[in-house]
């Protein structure tokens, strides 16, 4: 038996209307069921079934968009139950992946402004996003948060919600996870770049837009290009993949200027290496996992 | 040829059939709301049915083309002016160079469509010319229409065909203050009480004017969720959940307040529990709904579903044939 099909019981599958499947791999998050939801993903995706339109795996679950003139919804459902059974009898859960340093400015003045314009509602009325964080969390200080937030990485569970936005689920065991409640009520306004966090999920917003995620500092490059000038964007304009690495590396204001600049030249490219994922090593011994993964990025 | 923007109108944007295949990278899928009215202004002035359209909210643009066209107006009703003349909606118009198109005030719905013969000729983007704005992709550089804009027209294919001067009347779509939508339960239904659900089909609900092309809010009774201890990551809230793919169409009650219908560029995911979805022939219903619109969302089977979908397509294609 494989760790995933003893962690998980079968999913619930559900319809979206005439046009969406949707599949709750499990109601709770975790890297088992994030795993499985991409698992079922990639070999959905190697099928290419006629009528599937969208395949979106999510944190701990999976929605596809099909057309039902071309492929009838309980054939589409067998389908999908039939890969989801091919899942369950993997032996090996690895995932051949990339980890990705991501500079971030914590505590910029940016996000302090636009969460001082929002402060009106919201949890702690006094003081800032990270000072909330913190105290939710039971840490001394907003510097004792921040270090949490960038000392170990974080998997890419899923792209979306607007273009290109990563939502990501740190490596580290459950009772270790940051969870910090969202916005009473979601803000107008996130500045582009804005690192955010809600639930046990960190997020980087990729455009200028709503969100309710608290807010603790803006990451100093850009992961949605629609002009695709940078070499990062060269194939797609969207940075991110689900099942990508994230290290988050804390930098002051000159460095962030620095990489502005570097942006702007279209020089600038993300410190990034190979990595394989091993779902069963990072639940059995995560900090071991995360150090191997960490000296490939480091080893560069 | 082109069109000056003399006047951007509230929200105009270049639109099509719009844009699938992205939703799993948060690109949604865009195109034109009420995807009848589209394609009837299309017909009537013989373009493909992919072709771009202009898609104007409440307030409409004016402007002035550069060259001889032919345009129509579909969807909601409105006054449409020809060098401040009036002329006819739901047929075609020759214009000549220097015409001067704008439009009055609305007597119903929201949104109405300009389709002219070439069809807008902006660059596809991933397949689609429909206007992303949050992304600022797509479209007229990725935005809403602005004064001074020059928008490309494209060139008249020579099997340009109109395939009818006007669209008869038993053959528009109708604007209606009182309408019903049909449903599908499911996705997180589970999770409201009997009670909850049994409000959300039997109540009426009033839209909003919190109304875009991202998603429809209603007001109306609120709705109760089963009480609960949420599972690890999906917030404090019972209709919190562990963020997730959003099904286009699908009904959303955040807090057990105000029911939101999202609709064509609504994020792909999020953390509110959805617990039904419009089925795809009655999106355009919402779509023409304006604010204070008396909405009643009854429950239908998947068979319902896609026998409405099939009588939809069918009435589609009557406008082609």
């Amino acid at each position: 038996m494989s760790q995933v099909s003893q962690q998980l019981d079968a999913a619930r599958y559900t319809w979206g209307g005439d046009e969406f499947l949707f599949v709750e791999i499990a109601e709770s998050m975790s890297l088992a069921a994030n795993f499985k939801a991409n698992a079922m993903a990639t070999r959905l995706s190697a099928r290419a079934v006629d009528g599937v339109v969208d395949i979106c795996p999510a944190n701990a679950s999976l929605l596809l968009r099909f057309d039902p003139d071309v492929v009838p919804p309980d054939r589409l459902e067998s389908l999908v139950r039939e890969v989801e059974e091919e899942v369950a009898q993997l032996s090996e859960q690895t995932l051949e992946t990339r980890i990705i340093e991501i500079p971030v400015w914590y505590d910029d003045p940016y996000t302090r402004e636009t969460g001082a314009r929002f402060r009106k509602g919201h949890q702690r009325p006094d003081g800032t996003d990270l000072d909330f964080a913190a105290e939710e969390n039971g840490l001394s200080s907003p510097q004792e948060f921040i270090r949490k937030h960038h000392e170990s990485p974080w998997l890419v569970s899923m792209v979306g919600f607007v273009a290109g936005l990563p939502f990501m689920f740190q490596i580290v065991p459950q009772e270790e996870q940051l969870e910090v409640p969202k916005y009473l009520s979601p803000r107008t306004d996130t500045p582009p770049l804005t690192v955010g966090h809600g639930g046990c999920f960190a997020c980087i917003y990729s455009v200028r837009g709503a969100g309710g995620y608290q807010m603790f500092g803006i990451a100093a490059a850009p992961i949605f290009d629609p002009a695709q000038k940078l070499d990062d964007f060269s194939d797609f304009m969207i940075f991110f993949r689900p099942g990508d690495i994230v290290k988050f590396r804390p930098v002051g204001e000159d460095e962030y200027r620095t990489i502005q600049a570097e942006v702007d030249a279209g020089t600038f490219t993300y410190r990034q290496a190979p990595v394989t994922f091993d779902l069963q090593k990072a639940l059995a011994d995560p900090t071991a996992h995360n150090r191997d993964i960490l000296e490939k990025l480091h080893g560069l | 040829m082109a069109f000056d923007i003399l006047e951007p109108g509230l929200a105009t944007s270049v639109q099509d059939l719009g844009r699938l295949g992205y939703y799993n990278v948060g690109i949604p899928q865009g195109g034109a709301m009420d995807q009848l009215s589209a394609s009837m202004a299309n017909a009537l002035v013989g373009n493909a049915e992919t072709d771009a359209v202009l898609e104007c909210a409440y307030l409409g643009p004016k402007f002035t083309t550069d060259a001889d066209a032919v345009l129509a107006v579909t969807g909601a009703p409105v006054q449409v002016k020809v060098n401040g003349a009036p002329v006819e909606q739901w047929t075609r118009l020759p214009l000549a160079a220097g015409d001067e198109v704008s439009f009055g005030m609305l007597s119903g719905g929201t949104r109405y469509y300009i389709a002219v013969q070439g069809g807008i000729d902006v660059p596809l983007v991933l397949g689609s010319r429909s206007t992303y704005a949050l992304g600022a992709l797509g479209g007229w550089q990725g935005r809403a229409l602005k004064a001074g804009d020059t928008l490309p027209v494209g060139a008249v294919a020579p099997s340009a065909r109109s395939v009818r001067d006007s669209i008869p009347e038993d053959l528009r779509p109708v604007y209606a203050k009182e309408v019903t939508v049909r449903i599908l339960p499911g996705l997180y239904d589970h999770r409201l009480t009997a009670e909850g659900m049994e409000t959300l089909v039997s109540a009426s609900w009033k839209l909003t004017p919190v109304a875009d092309r991202t998603g429809l809010r209603y007001s109306g009774p609120d709705i109760a969720w089963k009480p609960r201890t949420q599972p690890f990551g999906a917030g404090s809230d019972p209709s919190n959940i562990v963020d997730a793919g959003y099904a286009v169409g699908s009904i959303q009650i955040p807090g057990g307040k105000e029911p939101i219908v999202l609709h064509r560029d609504a994020v792909s995911g999020g953390g509110y529990a959805m617990v039904a979805t419009v089925i795809s022939a009655d999106m355009d219903v919402v779509a023409r709904s304006a604010p204070g619109t008396v909405t009643h969302f009854e429950p239908v089977t998947m068979e319902q579903a896609l026998t409405a979908r099939a009588d939809a397509a069918r009435s589609r294609r009557a406008v082609w044939e």
